[in-house]
């Protein structure tokens, strides 16, 4: 069992520990944590006074324990309210729900918790009290790796784990040679047992003073430290980090740079946008597939891998995949797989029959099923400029209510439906529009709705008529071919996401250290032990002694093994250099 | 002839029915060592009324009393006394971890692949988990007295994962695929085992000092008579030996839940391309290794040592419960793995 240093053992083996903060529990009771009752009485504690007293409130354990339940508690609220960096979205979708509470909240900054004045003040606090403990610690703990065990105590029966043995000397024996040839023989055992010795004798008494498990103390420091490394290593390292995202449809290539491919992109404040390694990635195919119907989980996606060419500047293409944890690397980025979906390919002529537009729009998932949300903007050849938003259903199917829906994600029974608007797209004003929105503002619906006029609704190969006889729309079927189902007929897109984090290493490398700390820091005991042999006339009074330093549960039998084998090893010694009677007598 | 899943079911229903009989005799047992710890109080009245007179012997007896109980907490399993009810506790446990091994190694091979994937298979094994410490200690330590409180809470957990969480075997989702489930789930329910059992532990701690608080109030004001509580404590270690156990076994979890924030950062690093993004699941792992920590230096903080310290254990086990329910199936995030929504 841990015991608590009693009160009553000599001071210098008390456990009294320079090493750690005043109010640590095996700290010196005497110190204070308050200024002076005198420096209250009449303020001379001082500028440089308070300041050491402040300092040493910041150092404490308890501030190091408020702190770090602050930080737990300070932490929650940004798993309840969306945040910033997690989940725009959620914090967008937030505004719209809660218009009032949003800003308020905003205000507070609980969208951005863990950005937050208040979390940072909090955690920063924390590390440089860790820092302010740590030093200290660490220039003690240097001077005690070099310092000789201490003075036995005098009364070492005030100890918790005591033990005692008398042995009965054979007449004429030299008490003080037998207490010295034990003394010695307990210093070579505690010593094979990885302690580091003194010995301190004194006339008629003779003791050994043993520490060992330093190594506690070294791995708590490494912990901390080790701690401090991994804030570094994360701050740091975010300087250097960039993040970018990019659709890309089949077929088509990605330039690895920020002017023009990106769609979105977050460099780190130490990363020049412009110096990017200019690679390509070609998306050549995407896979997938999906549990059958009839089957356990019907439609669930599994098995995603892009099959990619990628192309270092200067060097020949190369073949690559991406799949779900197993991101592409390549010229020190990562490249991962964020999303997928389909982008049907759509083809609009004017009346004369002449094509305006052709290409391959990615639509955005909206469940499970793919059912798909897109935008396809039609800016010139027409007499007005043409805005269609639909939906792509892979496998469409009738509701009860009329509506459509897609019942399955792979391409059964592909239909898309389009609503047609015409007016003034505004995207000529230079302001960058989402490719994934229409802004209806300037534009007349020309189909659905209350139009009266029907939505188009194509399959793959069919043409429908566009509104106000402006020409036609093609819903190109790009399956290969030969093909005798619609499962190729449309397109694949996916979202891929590049990352650098020149960081990651490093925090991998001091967490691993922390963990290296914390084992030998809980578990390697740290102890203290001594051996006295007094002679007492015709008798040696044997006595063993253990002072746990931290959490020692062994100490007890730690101290009774060694009161054993030493016991044991002292008669064997003593048989064979003079015949000692000796009946040891055990008091635990 | 039913499917190895529904076998699976009914090994398990068989489980929790055994746990809970179990529960039933260790609580005989509580109740057998009160009525003990009153004769044998009823034994040493005579003695004490004597000791009294001579001032402060009641204390001193009270502790006596406690080291006594605290020495066979470490005796070896042949050496201990051998209460009728607990020994039936035991052996019922031991059988029904036995039906709850075979529904969890059933399920994994119905479903080819480790029986942790979803919240249900993840209370299945977590639960498997904490009786297999609780049995494991038993060859160390004599805890037979959280007997109680272990199978009650296994009878809870797993009983309650069958009724709101079952879910039948379907196909993993794509981020799942990865050796770091087999040990970032399996670690975290490792280290979950261990906060259940120093939670347990750090109750019967708070429970212990309420009664030596109220022995010493009564010892101070002489009343030989007062009440201190249910009598089984009587027979249970003094709160410092159940606070350094229950200690031991927090900081067991701890290292298992540093390295489950760990291997889930590298994990959540080839899933989602970063390692830390505090997602939901991230922020309520990190708040539970931090109060850990704080209680960890609570144990060394003057004035935090005892009952403080024993209350964050207890908030810690608390958080851990919260994360895996609440927080899983109400929270919005990336570890969308409960397997209770048709999310992909
Ligand atoms: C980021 C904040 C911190 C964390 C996560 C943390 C965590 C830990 C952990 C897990 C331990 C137990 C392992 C061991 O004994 O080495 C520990 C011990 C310790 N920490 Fe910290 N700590 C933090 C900050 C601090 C600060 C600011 C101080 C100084 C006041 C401090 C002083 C200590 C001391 C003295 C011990 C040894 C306790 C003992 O004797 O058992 N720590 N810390």
């Amino acid at each position: 069992m841990s015991r608590r240093p009693s009160d009553d053992a000599s001071a210098d083996a008390s456990g009294a520990d320079p090493l750690r903060p005043s109010d640590h529990v095996d700290g010196r009771v005497a110190v204070d944590d308050r200024p002076d009752i005198e420096g209250i009485v009449s303020p001379k504690l001082g500028f440089f006074g308070w300041m050491r007293w402040g300092w040493r409130q910041l150092t404490s354990m308890r501030t190091a324990l408020v702190l770090l339940l602050l930080l737990a508690i300070a932490a929650v609220p940004g798993s309840i309210v969306p945040q910033r960096g997690a989940d725009p979205n959620g914090v967008s979708q937030y505004f719209s729900d809660n218009p009032t509470l949003a800003p308020v909240l905003d205000h507070l900054q609980l969208f951005d918790v863990y950005s937050s004045a208040w979390f940072s003040a909090i955690y920063i606090l924390l590390f440089i009290s860790l820092i302010g403990c740590v030093i200290p610690r660490t220039k003690h703990h240097w001077a005690a790796l070099r310092a000789q065990p201490p003075r036995t105590p005098a009364r070492l029966s005030r100890l918790d784990d005591h033990r005692e043995s008398l042995v009965e000397l054979a007449p004429g024996t030299d008490a003080a040679a037998a207490a010295e040839r034990a003394i010695v023989l307990a210093e070579q055992q505690l010593r094979k047992g990885g302690y580091r010795v003194a010995r301190y004798d004194a006339r008629g008494a003779f003791s050994v003073s043993a520490e060992r498990g330093y190594l506690r103390e070294t791995g708590n420091l490494v912990f901390h430290v080790a701690l401090v490394g991994v804030l570094l290593a994360v701050g740091i390292g975010g300087g250097f980090t960039y993040t970018g995202q990019r659709v890309i449809v089949q077929g088509t290539t990605f330039v690895n740079s920020v002017g023009t491919d990106y769609s979105s992109f977050n460099p780190g404040r130490f990363v020049d946008p412009d110096s990017l390694t200019p690679y390509t990635l070609r998306l050549d195919k995407f896979d997938v597939t999906y549990q059958p119907i009839g089957s356990s989980a019907p439609g669930q996606a599994g098995d995603f891998v892009a099959h990619m060419t990628t192309r270092m500047p200067g060097e020949k293409a190369q073949s690559g995949e991406i799949r779900v944890n197993h991101p592409l690397e390549i010229g020190g980025d990562k490249v991962y797989l964020l999303g997928n979906g389909y982008a049907p390919t759509v083809t609009v002529r004017d009346a004369k029959g002449t094509i305006v537009f052709h290409d391959t729009i990615p639509f955005l998932p909206q469940d499970n099923n793919l059912t798909s949300l897109g935008v396809i903007k039609v800016a010139d050849g027409l007499p007005e400029q043409l805005g269609l938003v639909g939906f792509f259903y892979p496998t469409q199917v009738t509701l009860g209510n009329g509506a459509f829906s897609s019942a399955y994600p792979d391409l059964l029974n592909p239909v898309l439906t389009l609503n047609v608007y015409g007016g003034d797209l505004g995207i000529n004003d230079g302001i960058p529009k989402s490719v994934y929105a229409l802004d209806p503002s300037g534009m007349t619906q020309l189909t659905g709705g209350k139009t009266g006029v029907k939505s188009l609704e194509l399959q793959p190969g069919q043409t429908a008529e566009l509104p106000k006889g402006y020409g036609t729309i093609t819903f190109d079927d790009e399956s290969p071919f030969g093909a005798t189902d619609s499962s190729k007929s449309v397109e694949r897109f996916v979202s891929l996401s590049i990352h650098r984090d020149i960081a990651a290493p490093w925090v991998l490398a001091f967490a691993a250290l922390a963990v290296a700390g914390l084992l030998l820091a809980l578990f390697v005991p740290r102890r203290r032990m001594w051996v006295k042999a007094t002679a007492d006339g015709a008798t040696l009074r044997l006595e063993y002694a253990g002072l746990a330093r931290g959490e020692d549960p062994t100490l007890r039998d730690a101290v009774n093994a060694l009161a054993q084998r030493h016991g044991d090893a002292f008669e064997a010694d003593s048989r064979g250099s003079s015949a000692t009677a000796s009946t040891p007598e055990s008091r635990a | 002839m039913p499917s190895l899943e529904e076998f699976s079911r009914l090994l398990v229903w068989t489980a929790i029915a055994i746990y809970a009989l179990a529960f039933i005799a260790y609580t005989f047992d509580l109740a057998r060592r009160s009525a003990q710890a009153l004769d044998a109080k009823d034994a040493a009245a005579v003695r004490e009324r004597e000791l009294v007179s001579a001032g402060g012997g009641r204390v001193e007896s009270i502790r006596e009393a406690q080291d006594r109980a605290a020495a066979p907490l470490g005796a070896a399993p042949a050496a201990r006394e051998r209460p009728v009810f607990a020994r039936i506790g035991t052996s019922l446990v031991w059988l029904g971890f036995l039906f709850h091994l075979g529904g969890d190694v059933t399920r994994g091979i119905s479903a080819g692949r480790v029986p942790w994937s979803n919240m249900y298979e993840f209370a299945l094994t977590g639960t498997l988990l904490i009786v297999a410490v609780y049995l494991a200690v038993l060859f160390r330590y004599d805890l037979r007295f959280l007997g109680a409180l272990v199978t009650g809470l296994v009878t809870l957990l797993l009983g309650g994962a069958m009724l709101a969480f079952y879910v039948s075997v379907v196909p993993l989702s794509d981020p799942l695929k990865s050796p770091w489930l087999v040990i970032h789930v399996f670690v975290a329910s490792l280290g979950t085992a261990f906060f259940a059992l120093a939670f347990g532990l750090s109750v019967m701690q708070l429970m212990q000092t309420r009664r030596e608080h109220r022995i010493a109030a009564a010892a101070a004001s002489g009343d030989a008579d007062a009440k201190t509580g249910w009598g089984f404590l009587r027979t249970l270690p003094s709160s410092e030996t159940l606070e350094s156990l229950s200690y031991r076994f927090a900081i067991v979890g701890f290292i298992f839940w540093t390295f489950t924030l760990i291997a889930g950062s590298i994990w959540a690093n080839d899933a989602w391309g970063r390692y830390w993004g505090f997602d939901t699941k991230e922020v309520w792992t990190f708040v539970i290794w931090v109060l850990y920590a704080g209680y960890i230096h609570a144990r060394a903080t003057r004035g935090w040592r005892g009952t403080r310290s024993a209350w964050l254990s207890i908030i810690g086990f608390a958080a851990v419960l919260f994360n895996f329910t609440i927080v899983n199936v109400f929270f919005k995030g990336l570890h969308a793995y409960s397997g209770l929504t048709s999310g992909s």
